[in-house]
């Protein structure tokens, strides 16, 4: 039997670390963009044995203030990409640097040092990641696909799509099925 | 930029393809460890050895001797330590069969090997800029693919 899972990667991360924070015997609160406040003292080993459990889930603890903030800026892409059901019609610079309350170009420039990439070109990644998504379910067609995240045309979101992973969108989808089935033989 | 390093493997029994994409990672000025092996069996002993650090992507090309790249790629891919890995086919082919089957069979990049310098240096930032995203922004590998 296969069953298809649709999730909230937000909520379940919120609900691993809630739990894991209640079972060391700890006090917080969420303060929102992946921020949580420890109201006790935490001792150096317990942090250790945190950051180990985390990890198992994937979830990582940010060092410095530089990572700390272009990981903000990463959640604030993605919970836009994802959770609203149509992205914002707003710019997405003026957007992020509303959510996150300093200036785009500082955030930017932030942005490129730390990583290999741009935000613009993050953005064009997670929205084509979201296509990917909504494709394989086969939930939605390419127009839907493309209404949903805001391009102005199919064929726009099929040509960033083909310029982002070299595949047009009915070529990706053939693979994933195709493979589907090759992992059921395996 | 980040600190960490970007440790890359290339499996290809020519000499000359090995130092040409040593040369092009190089000019990239990304900090990357590149290591290279000259055939299937050695990579895929090179990939088991615990001592060795795992690489962020590994680069396949199809036509070796011992043991060829599909091969690996399905080794890679069946085996439960190492099928996380991101494994780019790297190759002279440009057949649609060939690209297509290669991400069946769970490849996630595949490079037409290019004839011109500046054309493998421009293949290889975008594979290995996009490769990092999806190692370190918690994107799902399973639908990662490229073809470049």
């Amino acid at each position: 039997m296969i069953i298809n899972f649709k999730y909230d990667i937000h909520k379940a991360c919120v609900k691993i670390i809630s739990d894991e924070l209640k079972e060391m015997g700890l006090s917080y609160s969420f303060n929102g963009l992946g921020e949580i406040k420890i109201k006790d003292k935490i001792e150096d080993q317990e942090f250790e044995a945190l950051r180990q459990k985390m990890l198992l889930y994937g979830i990582t603890i940010i060092n410095t203030a530089k990572e700390s903030l272009v990981q903000k800026i990463k959640d604030v892409i993605v919970e836009m990409i994802y959770l609203e059901e149509k992205l914002p019609v707003a710019k997405t610079s003026t957007y992020l640097a509303e959510k996150l309350n300093l200036s785009y170009g500082h955030l930017s420039n932030l942005f490129s040092e730390e990583t290999f990439s741009t935000i613009e070109n993050f953005i064009i990644l997670q929205k084509i990641e979201r296509a990917k998504e909504l494709l394989v379910t086969e939930e939605f067609n390419l127009t839907e696909i493309a209404y949903k995240l805001n391009y102005s045309s199919v064929a726009h979101l099929s040509n960033q799509f083909k310029k982002t992973t070299g595949l047009t969108p009915s070529t990706f989808q053939r693979i994933i099925s195709r493979r589907k089935e090759n992992n059921k033989i395996r | 930029m980040n600190q960490s390093k970007i440790h890359v493997l290339l499996a290809d029994d020519d000499e000359d393809d090995r130092l040409f994409f040593r040369d092009a990672i190089n000019q990239l000025n990304l900090k990357t460890i590149v290591h290279t092996v000259e055939d299937g069996e050695e990579l895929m002993v090179w990939l088991r050895d615990e001592g060795n650090p795992q690489p962020h992507v590994v680069f396949l090309d199809l036509n070796m001797p011992k043991k060829g790249g599909i091969e690996c790629l399905e080794e890679i891919k069946s085996c439960p330590k190492l099928k996380d890995l991101s494994v780019a086919i790297y190759s002279t082919s440009s057949s649609q069969k060939d690209i297509e089957d290669s991400f069946v069979l769970g490849a996630n990049i595949y490079i037409k090997k290019p004839n011109d310098f500046n054309e493998l240096k421009k293949a290889l930032s975008k594979v290995i800029s996009m490769n990092w995203q999806f190692c370190t922004s918690g994107l799902n590998k399973e639908s990662f693919i490229l073809n470049v």
